[in-house]
């Protein structure tokens, strides 16, 4: 073991120490501060909200004998918080506190995690770069002229330069899998319904699902462990008992995992395409056998979210008006106070994704867009189904792309929207994804890959990602419990 | 389905979002060229009343459950731009009470 900083460490690592009573809560939550923090955060821009007394008041608090006793965690700011601001990175939420936490931060602080503050993102998770964010970018901190990913790039960035060891994200179309690619880390979009989404700030409800970023395959499972399973707050909730994930180190062996190559035959990353080739021949070593198959979805998959996403978040974030949250622009008239505060208060990609659903769902045009959407999206969950009649999941790319430069695509949204092709359907079809990172490509950037599965089947995907973790070569995949983070600027 | 500057400002109105006149041509542009790309799922072939919804996949509609966590009005209302007494205060919407 060469990682001795408490920073350096994973989450299983600090909850056994601090269980133990080698390490204190509160030293613990200082130490990616006042290491990595100090010297990158300025630059880096992974945070919102971090409030040293609030810190110390959550360390204090947490319980020392549970299974994320005294870890770090960051959570992405349209998760609600009592102790820190909640603005979705949008001047309309500026400063507004949530009376309540949600329900994955209370589980959380249950389990005795501390929670550090609040990550960067995309205003209202409606990107794929950060670089919509109301309170300035985030940046890679790989490279930082390149974008983290996005919608949650803070909390992607926070873990991979080992501010802290866990983060939350939310995917509603990849924004927890195309970050954590990005970021070189580990992310999780858990099944639909698996996780509450009681207190996640809604951007598309049938496509919302919070997610975890760590840099360890056995933390991503330590924490679905944590937070998965039915709340009565979310009437969208899955009901029963959410899938064992125990056992992800149990191998693959005997596992079929389905192979669609010419999903990437043309139109990505050379370096990606060698990425999954790695990643399969991981996965066969340890006894997995590869099924080819082709694999179409994707081609109409974009069309259909944007239809979708856009529609159901026209119709959430009506909400903010100035009349019970935050910003107001002061007008003797209702509907100017309406206009005027959400005009003032949203940024330029709400805006353009609220216009289009509201034209989608506007009379006369419902059937058109909207209805002929939903019909799209009932097909293409049907052929993810049918895929996996292939095998037990299947290994795809999570991005066609590595990292984008900063301000690269934020002129054109539709070649924005095109980066979220490969991740996006799992959304649709309400079934689990999990980023896997593959180490750097020669230029020194994150390389990472994408397992899906059925519903349910978070298990599997755990499995097969702790197989790809222990192969690896340390310089390409750093392996298992010597995984150093990121150091920005270090290249 | 090209957007024009007029329609432009008819959804921006539907939507309750104010937008500065120089804004309504690009917005203009960009959903015109949204709604070109979207058109390709005419390629599909849907038929009228193919299904449009899923079926449920663990998450059964069931009637709501109170369990007596509710806000005090005091806490609804703590983030809001304007309050008094634990209402929200916004300006006059019924005028001329006066028969």
């Amino acid at each position: 073991m060469t990682a001795t900083a408490p920073w350096q460490r994973s989450a299983r690592e600090i909850a056994t120490a601090v269980r133990a009573g080698r390490l204190a809560p509160a030293e613990v939550a200082e130490a990616g501060f006042a290491g990595p923090g100090a010297r990158w955060e300025r630059e880096v821009h992974a945070v919102l909200a971090a409030d040293v007394s609030a810190r110390a008041v959550a360390a204090a608090a947490a319980p020392r004998d549970r299974s994320l006793a005294g870890v770090p965690v960051l959570v992405k700011d349209n998760l609600c918080t009592v102790d820190h601001p909640t603005t979705c990175g949008s001047r309309i939420l500026e400063g507004w506190r949530s009376p309540y936490d949600a329900t994955v931060v209370r589980r959380l602080r249950e389990a005795g995690a501390v929670l550090v503050g609040k990550g960067n993102m995309d205003e209202f998770a409606m990107g794929s770069s950060t670089e919509f964010s109301a309170y300035g970018p985030t940046r890679n901190p790989h490279d930082l002229t390149r974008v983290p990913g996005g919608s949650s790039g803070g909390p992607a960035a926070a873990v991979a330069y080992g501010l802290v060891p866990i983060a939350l994200g939310s995917d509603t179309g990849g924004s927890v899998r195309q970050p954590a690619a990005f970021c070189g880390v580990y992310g999780l979009k858990p099944t639909y319904g698996r996780l509450s989404r009681y207190g996640l700030v809604a951007f598309g409800s049938s496509l919302d699902q919070v997610g975890v970023f760590a840099r360890h395959v056995g933390d991503v499972a330590a924490v679905y462990e944590a937070l998965a399973g039915p709340d009565p707050f979310d009437a969208s909730s899955r009901c029963g008992a959410p899938p064992d994930v125990r056992d992800w180190t149990a191998g693959v062996r005997g596992l079929r995992f389905g192979w669609p190559e010419n999903l990437w035959r043309e139109g990505v990353d050379g370096a990606i395409v060698a990425a999954l080739e790695r990643a399969a021949s991981s996965l066969e070593r340890a006894g997995a056998i590869r099924v080819p198959f082709e694999f179409l979805p994707g081609r109409y998959a974009v069309a259909t979210y944007y239809l979708l996403a856009t529609a159901e978040a026209s119709s959430n974030l009506a909400r903010f008006d100035g009349v019970r949250y935050g910003l107001r622009h002061r007008a003797a008239d209702l509907g100017e106070l309406y206009s005027g505060t959400r005009g003032r208060g949203f940024g330029p990609e709400v805006r353009r994704r609220i216009l289009l659903g509201t034209y989608a769902l506007s009379s006369g045009y419902h059937d058109q867009y909207y209805g002929k959407a939903s019909a799209a999206r009932t097909r293409i969950a049907a052929e993810y189904r049918a895929a996996f009649g292939h095998g037990d999941f299947m290994l795809l790319p999570a991005t066609p792309t590595l990292p984008f430069r900063l301000g690269e695509k934020t002129g054109d949204p539709l070649a924005m929207y095109l980066s979220d092709v490969f991740t996006l359907g799992a959304n649709l079809a309400g079934i689990p994804g999990l980023s896997v990172p593959m180490g750097l490509e020669p230029g020194g950037l994150p390389v990472g890959v994408q397992l899906l599965g059925p519903a349910d089947s978070e298990p599997v995907l755990l499995r097969a990602a702790r197989a790809i973790e222990m192969d690896g070569e340390p310089a390409r995949i750093a392996s298992a419990e010597e995984r150093e983070p990121a150091w920005p600027g270090s290249r | 389905m090209a957007i024009d500057r007029a329609e432009a400002a008819r959804i921006a109105a539907l939507a309750k979002l104010e937008l500065a006149e120089d804004e309504l041509d690009a917005v203009a542009v960009q959903l015109s060229a949204v709604l070109e790309f979207v058109a390709q799922l005419d390629e599909l072939g849907l038929e009228p009343g193919e299904a449009t919804v899923l079926a449920p996949s663990g998450a059964p509609l069931r009637t709501d459950e109170p369990d007596g966590r509710t806000l005090a009005p005091g806490q609804a209302t703590a983030g809001a731009p304007e309050a008094e007494d634990g209402f929200f205060l916004v300006p006059p919407v019924v005028e001329n009470l006066e028969p």
